[in-house]
């Protein structure tokens, strides 16, 4: 599978505090990816860092063939990369048709594939809610529009930080079907959740990180069949 | 009673050019993060562009839309060399940076400009004044005045609450590094905001030139006035800045009439007022 993102020798971190100790992360063309690790071990960080907002030390990133390392995160958004972030950064003064039209932009590709009515369609409750402030929305409902406004950039490398935290069971099983429906549409995905089950039955391929470090990339189901690692990895 | 309507007129059109300076104000503390001491100087910019500007043209408002792109270009500059440096810096730092600007500016003025008051003159056209009632005159200019500024305050208006760069701004004004994600630059949105903000205070300060005289620190009292504006309205909100400046402008002009050994304190007893009631303004988030 050709990579879409190919970083290497990650080492991030927040002022004097390093997380990351040379990271190596890839995504391919079209490939679900979860991120997994206990809480602290660098996974946000990771994301944080690709989409380049965190500088990625002496580590390289490209992305669709291209050295984007030293690129701002707008440039990469515009190139492609989209996150929706841990807290789901809705703007509660923009209404949810706002914070969607805002974020609209033709794909890579020149396409915008990804419109206001499509993202409605995935997510009928948005179109219910449009006239509504951001910050007039549920949980379960602003994440849904953080997914949508992501998907509005026409990105073709989606990553979600947390993907269902916090979220009502009904509406887990929402996300989770709504990000079977995205991949299945051609964008990569790069998945960060606790919820193993769901995630694993997402994920083509699964990435652990432990104390900033990549411990185990490979097969989504080579991991799930592996009790012992997931138990001394994850914790579960 | 006609006393209390005059003075009512004069605080609307007041209330209106206060809020012109600090509806800038206010988007460039509230979206930037950045306490501009200096935006009182862009107010006394525009005085002194509309004194020089209106004895080459002869006409006001002709001064008014020469000058509104070079105080735009001027705020750009000033963000570019020096606010920018500013945003990830804390409050301190910036009331610092602001403040010498003051120092700065005042000193080019006086050397461009000298130290002694001046005058601009209302276009011929607007002179003279137009009978209300039967007793009661107001003069052509303030009430053109009081209207170009409406007309301006709706336009903002328009493009804050119905425009996509209005979204933009307001988004910003949240979440400046959603605003990245997203794939806006940042650095060209704050640009804008604070060159548009300092275009705003210059247009102020331009079309009050005819009603005010030109001073060395005019702009000062403004800066102050407008950090109420600010205050009252809720930091970052326009719709506060616009009933925050009317509400000031009427007061001080009624409290110099009827409560003249009060007036001074008038706006800051309104200002405590709406704080005990409101902590975070008007339309701000309490903190």
């Amino acid at each position: 599978m050709s990579a879409l993102l190919e970083a290497t020798n990650i080492h991030a971190g927040y002022g004097a505090i390093q997380i990351l100790w040379g990271v190596d992360f890839r995504v391919g063309e079209r490939e679900t990816v979860g991120l997994l690790g206990r809480n602290g071990m660098g996974k946000t960080t990771l994301l944080r860092t690709l989409v380049g907002l965190i500088d990625a030390g002496p580590g390289h990133i490209r992305f669709a063939g291209n050295d984007v390392t030293h690129a701002s995160t707008a440039a990469r958004a515009r190139a492609g990369v989209a996150l929706v972030p841990e807290g789901r950064g809705i703007f509660p003064n923009l209404s949810v048709m706002e914070n969607l039209t805002l974020a609209a932009r033709a794909g890579a590709n020149g396409l915008a594939e990804w419109t206001v009515e499509r993202a409605f369609d995935l997510f009928p409750r948005l179109a219910e809610r449009r006239r509504n402030w951001g910050d007039q929305l549920s949980g379960g409902e602003q994440q849904m529009l953080s997914i949508a406004r992501a998907l509005m950039t026409n990105p073709r490398l989606l990553m979600l930080d947390e993907a269902t935290e916090g979220l009502a069971p009904l509406v887990r099983d929402e996300i989770w079907a709504t990000l079977r429906k995205v991949a299945q549409a051609g964008v990569s995905i790069v998945v960060v959740d606790k919820n193993l089950d769901d995630l694993f039955g997402l994920a083509d391929r699964a990435v652990v990180l432990v104390k900033g470090e990549v411990v185990f990339d490979g097969a989504a189901q080579a991991l799930r069949a592996d009790e012992a690692s997931v138990h001394r990895w994850l914790g579960v | 009673m006609e006393l209390a309507l005059i003075q009512i007129f004069n605080g609307v059109q007041y209330g209106l050019l206060i809020f012109l300076a600090a509806s800038g104000l206010t988007l460039v503390f509230g979206i930037l993060g950045v306490i501009n001491l200096a935006h009182g100087s862009f107010y006394m910019l525009g005085a002194y562009l509309a004194l020089t500007l209106t004895s080459l043209t002869g006409d006001i408002f002709l001064a008014t839309l020469l000058g509104a792109p070079i105080a735009v270009a001027f705020g750009a500059a000033i963000e570019f060399l020096f606010v920018r440096h500013l945003y990830k810096r804390d409050h301190l730092q910036q009331v610092l940076l602001t403040f010498a600007l003051i120092l700065i500016f005042n000193e080019t003025q006086r050397i461009l400009w000298g130290s002694y008051p001046h005058s601009v003159p209302a276009p011929s056209y607007l002179s003279g004044s137009i009978s209300l009632t039967g007793a009661l005159s107001y003069p052509v200019y303030r009430l053109a005045l009081t209207g170009i500024c409406l007309a301006l305050a709706m336009a903002m208006m328009f493009v804050i609450t119905r425009t996509k760069i209005g979204a933009l701004i307001r988004a910003g004004e949240s979440n400046r590094e959603m605003v990245e994600l997203l794939g806006f630059d940042s650095r060209w949105l704050y640009r804008l905001v604070f060159a548009s903000g300092t275009a705003l205070a210059a247009a102020a300060g331009m079309l009050a030139a005819p009603v005010e005289s030109v001073y060395p620190g005019v702009g000062e009292r403004v800066l102050i006035i407008s950090f109420v504006v600010v205050v009252i309205g809720g930091i970052g909100s326009i719709r506060g800045a616009f009933l925050g400046a009317l509400a000031i402008g009427i007061a001080d002009a009624l409290g110099k009439v009827f409560l003249p050994g009060f007036a001074s304190m008038m706006i800051y007893a309104l200002m405590a007022a709406v704080l005990a009631i409101r902590p975070g303004g008007l339309f701000g988030r309490a903190a």
